[in-house]
């Protein structure tokens, strides 16, 4: 999230698209309720199926999975032609007035640069021009025909209200009352807050799904304003702390990114990393670079770090690939080339598409551990559970280490929540049986590597045996001594520059990234923790409520990274003087000497609005992006690309149908089904009652939800003959799930090119271990493809058949 | 089963097994049931172990008496049919209650008035055990709707009640004609009872040589 | 059960005495579920369990997001969901909390038959007495919102207590207390209805012109009450009465009928007391026994 819950009760509209707060975050849902009733905010509800969100809002819209991106585009158009921009924001803040390359250009569905072989594109005229000194071109009268503003009107003038209407399958006049509802918030003192989740992450176009939104926003005034932003609800406790810590295949700590095996030297590598203003006077945060990551090299590798091995660079990985994803582990798992798994909290059995797949490969798989509080698929996978889990164990030969840990409430810890907040929490409870802590099985597994290395040796043990491990019990580190490791400390006395009287003691807990040094005098595990435990103290166990201007931002509550600052580029709330855009709601404001106010300034607090710094101090140019650059994988504007599977043609450019920079597998693109046998748009979710996978391990929420089903809508089930909780066969070209149908009037045919196209939504909760009742898994239906930027698999939109059944065949 | 000398047989054996069968679940049935009808009355639940056991039992009671009854009918119901005798026996009932008989035309088996006891319970008998059913919680409460239950559940009250009074009638019209009580508990009457009560009944019995207690049944009628 | 003195009794069922009258001050209590803002997330249903420990068995799949699919003697509250086409033909998805609505004149005390096994407490909230129930199932009955279910293990009657050992105490019910978007509330009836009416405004204001609060004056008004954006046709919400009342059946069966019928047995008995004490026993006289005689005497020298 850019804002945080509490902040969305000063929207005064609140869009759900590409997600169903209600559903999925009843809890955080209260703030919507909240702006409805303390604000008069007006709720949109953009979802194929009338959702529980849809339940309260004011306004629904039926769209068609994988077709948000059109929607948007339509909606963009409408502001553009109407003149529904805050013109003042999207002029000062945007680069619309930016000048792009002259070869830059976009044709018959594919941007220049395309390689039809490795289907990727050469990113090169993805830029702006730039002047002699280096700066990006701009032209703030918009008159240029290759500035910004100009390419992006006329690259979404395609998406006229029938073309919208004809590829998404909205009514238009549901479109167009949408589109009106969203433009009043043009207004500088009104604000549209954006919510959504994995209904716009999990299609193979994900993250162009949440650009175009953004975009939205930026040309609505409404980024880094009270009540306004992108709001990612995040769909698991701490995944926010997963993406923040680096959990990913090709990320370190911070958003700092793992180096490709073209970057031999550290030189090479923080060539791409250290961005130089494009804009005169712009901060460029990324500058600092070399400072998070010193630090960061000398928290893991300590004194074995230093200035003359280039702070042990030589032994981080080199990506031979962009990432190791796991769509990828596990065709490569399935190809013989992964034989060895340890699985830490994570059930891809049920949660990775196509779950056929999945267990084909866990079954090559030489050993397989898995870590979780749980009775997990994937760790019973060779087991025989009938019809859901048909399995000959004797024929598998994978040895499986099922090691039970304890859950977040059986020990001390954070999570980050989906503001950004870290809240320490403690535990309540001892854990049940043998179940350890993640830490002390983590820690165990170093200790005895280590220990085989010291007896045995091995090749290129440097990047192991050279880890720092400075902790009062060395066979489980303390929650808060990792944390304060995650926050950072000097390693020596640090003095001011100017004045040379020292500033910070060696040894001391950091209070700010900004305090980060390049030269080995500090350390820091994630430099946007910083912050979080200082020498007053851990600063995520703060729980002090006072809200200065009751607008939802309570600075003495747990701590928000970065630098405890609630709402992102809170410049942004503030017109070119200085001033609250909505004076009855301001965020930071310039009284003449620094930037003050309820909120910890996204910007230097003494830098004048004068001297035009951008809000968005993490972009070379320092303002938000209409242009993405050579950021996505796909464009640098978003274009409408159909779902790999789907029953439609792209009406647009009918010869570039889907994501072109899709990566595909060929074994999984010989699994997608076509709309001939598979005539059915399928999307899953989750519901209410339960959280994933989790749940059905709970008896009341088993009780609450107890068996899997579909949902389907009258017209679909007339025609099938399938009659209210009738036993349906579900079926993709990847396998069946036999499950009960749920008949509904929440899910209506959409009218898509003239063809009236259904929709079936399958809930994603049930296996085949808890207290539920057996289900099939709605994931032994999707396909294996992911985002082209992030690999997150398209679970949102695929094709199935359904016809009745007489239940599962046992 | 051996007869004072020189009486008549009232009520064989079986009858009197299958009255006092009635008899008994009848009172039992009241006792429970206005237990729960009138919270002046829950008293009554105690003599059956609480509220619990009560209504409990009740039902059950119920089954019994339902098919006991169903014997009493096919035992009695010949010798209830109405016929024109009884509607002159009915003008005469002021001169019955002051007991003077003496103009009351001639009463065979049973008169009007027990004929009325007798088909009114045969009718509030059944009435009283399908409405029971229905309210019959742990077997038969989902069979029916709640609406049909309070409409039942009426009824079945109304009916009681009505059971109830012709019960009070009919105890009372047995402690009232003197030797009645013995006819139901011993079986026999005196040749003088029947001439008072029942004269015509005995003219069948003696024109048939039988002793009772039905017309042609043990021939050894002055034995 | 109740652990509340029985002094706070202001109903208790069948009963012919006047319950204790003293604490005649004490405030009534309400729950406001407001149904513009309920989001079906059961996290009420969830909390109910939990706090009054039931868990109902893990069921089916039967259509529809209810589940379980009705209430039972261990489900005191239950979503309800309802698929609703307005008159613009847009669809609503009316979701109601279902449970005890707590009337101000219970249907269920009324019908119960066992001393004491429900009872109002002066806050106005109705309670089942376990220890005196008897499990007629005449709650049932007597409920116009078919609430209390009868338990087929321990035939007792059960529903919800609109949790009085919290209220008790000082905490609002569990439901309230788990609910996330605030659509249950609970207070004082007078705060919970004025509340009620800024919500019916605000719903009015964004144009649902029926919007209403559902306290059914044919109970007597109710502890439990409903903000309906559609206050006119409550039966869309999953079958809420349109006009809940005790049944005529039950108000005559447990008003009229009892002293008429007590009275017409006492008549009985007096008319047969009166009629032994004047007119006396119908004996048989030696006449009779002589008719007699003579007449099987006939008879035998007939046949002879």
């Amino acid at each position: 999230m850019t804002n945080t819950w509490q902040d969305i009760k000063n929207a005064n509209v609140v869009i759900v698209m590409g997600g169903n707060a209600a559903e999925a975050h009843p809890c955080g849902f209260k703030w919507v309720i909240e702006a409805k009733i303390e604000n008069g905010a007006k709720l949109v509800v953009v979802d194929p199926r009338f959702t529980r969100t849809a339940s309260v809002a004011d306004l629904y819209a039926p769209i068609r999975p994988g077709t948000d991106i059109a929607f948007l585009s339509g909606l963009i158009r409408y502001l553009l032609e109407k003149d529904k921009i805050q013109h003042d924001y999207v002029r000062a803040f945007t680069n619309a007035g930016l000048i792009a390359k002259e070869e830059f250009g976009f044709q018959d569905g594919l941007f220049t640069g395309y390689n039809e072989e490795t289907h990727s594109y050469d990113k090169s005229s993805w830029d702006y021009e730039l002047d002699d000194q280096g700066f990006a071109k701009v032209d703030d009268t918009w008159q240029h025909p290759r500035c910004v503003i100009n390419l992006l009107r006329k690259h979404v003038d395609r998406y006229t209200p029938e073309m919208v209407s004809r590829i998404t399958g909205t009514p238009q006049d549901k479109f167009l009352q949408v589109c009106e509802l969203l433009a009043t918030t043009s207004e500088p003192d009104k604000a549209l807050t954006s919510l959504f989740a994995l209904g716009w992450t999990q299609h193979s176009i994900g993250a162009q799904n949440i650009r175009t939104m953004a975009m939205v926003q930026l040309l609505l005034g409404n980024i880094g304003v009270a009540g306004g932003g992108m709001n990612a609800l995040r769909g698991h406790s701490n995944i926010q702390g997963l993406t923040d810590i680096g959990l990913l295949s090709n990320q370190m700590p911070g958003y700092m990114t793992l180096p490709s095996d073209k970057e031999a030297t550290f030189n090479d590598y923080m060539k791409t990393r250290q961005f130089t203003p494009l804009r005169p006077g712009q901060i460029s945060y990324w500058q600092n670079y070399r400072k998070f990551f010193v630090s960061f090299q000398k928290s893991i590798y300590g004194k074995a770090a230093s200035a003359e091995n280039n702070w042990a660079y030589d032994w981080l990985p080199k990506l031979d690939l962009p990432m190791y994803d796991i769509i990828r582990a596990f065709e490569m798992m399935n190809k013989g080339e992964i034989n060895g798994y340890i699985c830490q909290g994570f059930n891809p059995l049920q949660a990775f598409p196509d779950r056929g797949k999945i267990r084909r490969g866990l079954r090559k798989l030489k050993f397989l551990v898995t870590m979780d509080p749980l009775d997990t698929e994937t760790s019973r996978f060779w087991e025989d559970f009938g019809p859901q889990n048909p399995s000959d164990a004797a024929a598998i030969q994978t040895e499986v280490f099922q090691l039970p840990t304890n859950c977040f409430a059986e020990e001390n810890g954070s999570l980050v929540n989906s503001a950004r907040w870290l809240q320490w929490h403690w535990k309540a409870a001892e854990p049940p049986g043998q179940a350890r802590s993640d830490i002390w099985i983590m820690a165990g597994i170093f200790r005895r590597l280590k220990e085989l290395y010291q007896k045995e040796g091995g090749a290129f043990s440097d990047a192991l045996m050279n880890l720092s491990w400075n902790y009062a019990d060395p066979a489980s580190p303390d929650p808060e001594e990792l944390a304060k490791e995650m926050n950072g400390r000097t390693l020596a006395d640090i003095t001011d520059p100017t004045t040379g009287a020292a500033t910070l003691k060696a040894g001391q807990l950091l209070d700010s990234f900004a305090q980060l040094k390049d030269d080995g005098t500090t350390v820091s595990g994630c430099w946007i923790f910083t912050g979080c435990f200082t020498e007053k103290g851990n600063q995520m166990a703060r729980r002090e409520t006072t809200d200065p201007r009751d607008q939802g931002i309570a600075p003495g509550w747990a701590w928000a990274w970065p630098a405890n600052r609630r709402i992102l580029y809170n410049r942004a709330s503030a017109d070119l003087a200085g001033k609250a855009w909505n004076p009855k709601k301001p965020i930071i404001e310039w009284n003449g000497e620094r930037w003050v106010g309820i909120d910890v300034p996204d910007m230097p607090p003494t830098a004048a609005p004068s001297a035009g710094v951008g809000p968005f101090i993490m972009n070379a140019e320092g303002l938000g992006r209409l242009f993405a650059r050579a950021t996505m994988a796909e464009g640098p504007f978003p274009e409408h690309y159909e779902p790999l599977e789907s029953p439609a043609e792209n009406v647009l450019h009918p010869k570039v149908r889907s994501n072109p920079a899709a990566r595909v597998f060929a074994d999984d693109r010989e699994s997608f089904g076509a709309a001939s046998d598979f005539p059915y748009v399928a999307t899953t979710y989750r519901l209410t009652e339960h959280f994933h996978y989790w749940t059905k391990h709970a008896l009341i929420n088993a009780i609450l939800q107890p068996e899997e089903f579909v949902e389907i809508g009258e017209e679909l089930a007339k025609e099938k003959g399938i009659a209210q909780a009738d036993w349906v066969k579900v079926s993709s070209k990847r396998g069946d799930v036999v499950c009960k149908a749920y008949v509904t009037k929440r899910i209506k045919p959409l009218m898509v090119d003239g063809k009236p196209t259904h929709v079936i939504g399958c809930p994603i909760h049930w296996g085949f271990t808890g207290q539920a009742r057996k289900g099939y898994g709605a994931n032994t239906l999707t396909p294996s493809v992911g985002d082209a930027n992030t690999q997150t698999p398209e679970f949102k939109a695929f094709l199935v058949n359904v016809a009745k059944s007489n239940g599962p065949e046992v | 089963m051996t007869y004072p000398k020189g009486t008549i047989v009232r009520a064989s054996a079986l009858t009197r097994i299958n009255h006092w069968l009635t008899a008994g679940c009848f009172v039992l049935l009241v006792l429970s049931g206005l237990a729960m009808f009138h919270p002046l009355l829950f008293w009554l639940s105690n003599l059956f172990g609480g509220g619990q056991w009560t209504r409990a039992v009740h039902p059950w009671i119920g089954c019994v008496l339902f098919v006991s009854y169903l014997g009493l009918i096919i035992q009695f119901w010949r010798d209830n049919l109405p016929g024109m005798g009884d509607v002159r026996w009915l003008a005469k009932i002021n001169r019955v209650i002051v007991n003077d008989e003496e103009d009351v035309p001639e009463v065979s088996r049973f008169n009007a008035g027990q004929k009325l006891v007798f088909w009114g319970m045969a009718f509030l008998v059944p009435v009283l055990f399908f409405t029971g059913l229905t309210v019959w919680e742990v077997y038969f409460g989902a069979y029916t709707s709640i609406e049909t239950q309070r409409v039942t559940l009426l009824i079945h009250s109304l009916c009681a009640i009505g059971a109830i009074i012709l019960w009070m009638i009919h105890v009372y019209a047995a402690i009232w004609v003197s030797g009645s009580m013995r006819a139901m508990t011993q079986g026999y009457v005196t040749p003088g009872w029947a001439w008072r009560h029942h004269r015509l009944w005995l003219r069948r019995l003696v024109e048939t040589n039988s002793r009772g207690p039905t017309p042609g049944a043990n021939h050894d009628l002055g034995r | 059960m109740s652990d509340l003195q029985a002094q706070d009794f202001i109903r208790i069922s069948a009963t012919t005495l006047t319950p204790p009258t003293a604490r005649n001050h004490e405030q009534e209590v309400a729950k406001l579920i407001d149904v513009s803002r309920c989001i079906g997330c059961k996290a009420c249903q969830s909390a109910c369990m939990e706090w009054n420990n039931l868990r109902p068995e893990v069921g089916h799949f039967e259509g529809s997001y209810d589940n379980p699919m009705d209430l039972e003697p261990s489900v005191w509250t239950l979503m309800r969901f309802a698929e609703w086409e307005n008159e613009k033909g847009d669809l609503e998805w009316l979701i109601r909390k279902d449970g005890c609505m707590h009337c101000e004149d219970p249907g269920c005390l009324k019908a119960c038959p066992a001393p004491g096994a429900i009872v109002q407490y002066a806050n106005g909230i109705v309670d089942f007495i376990s220890e005196n129930c008897i499990g007629c199932g005449y709650c049932e009955k007597g409920c116009p919102f078919n609430i209390p279910r009868v338990s087929k293990v321990d035939h007792k009657s059960y529903k919800c207590t609109l949790c009085s050992d919290r209220v008790t105490v000082g905490l609002e019910p569990a439901c309230v207390k788990a609910c996330p978007t605030g659509a249950i509330m609970f207070g004082s009836k007078a705060d919970m209805t004025e509340w009620a009416g800024e919500r019916v405004d605000e719903l009015k204001s964004r144009g649902f012109e029926n919007a209403g609060l559902y306290d059914p004056p044919g109970v007597g008004g109710t502890h439990v009450m409903y903000v309906l954006q559609h206050a006119d046709k409550p039966a869309i919400y999953a079958g809420l009465p349109e006009d809940p009342h005790i049944s005529e059946f039950v108000g005559f069966w447990k008003g009229l009928i009892k002293p008429v019928a007590l009275a017409g047995m006492a008549f009985t008995a007096a008319a047969a007391f009166l009629h032994w004490i004047t007119v006396g026993p119908n004996t048989v006289d030696a006449e009779d026994d002589h008719h007699a005689e003579e007449l099987i005497r006939s008879a035998k020298e007939k046949s002879a």
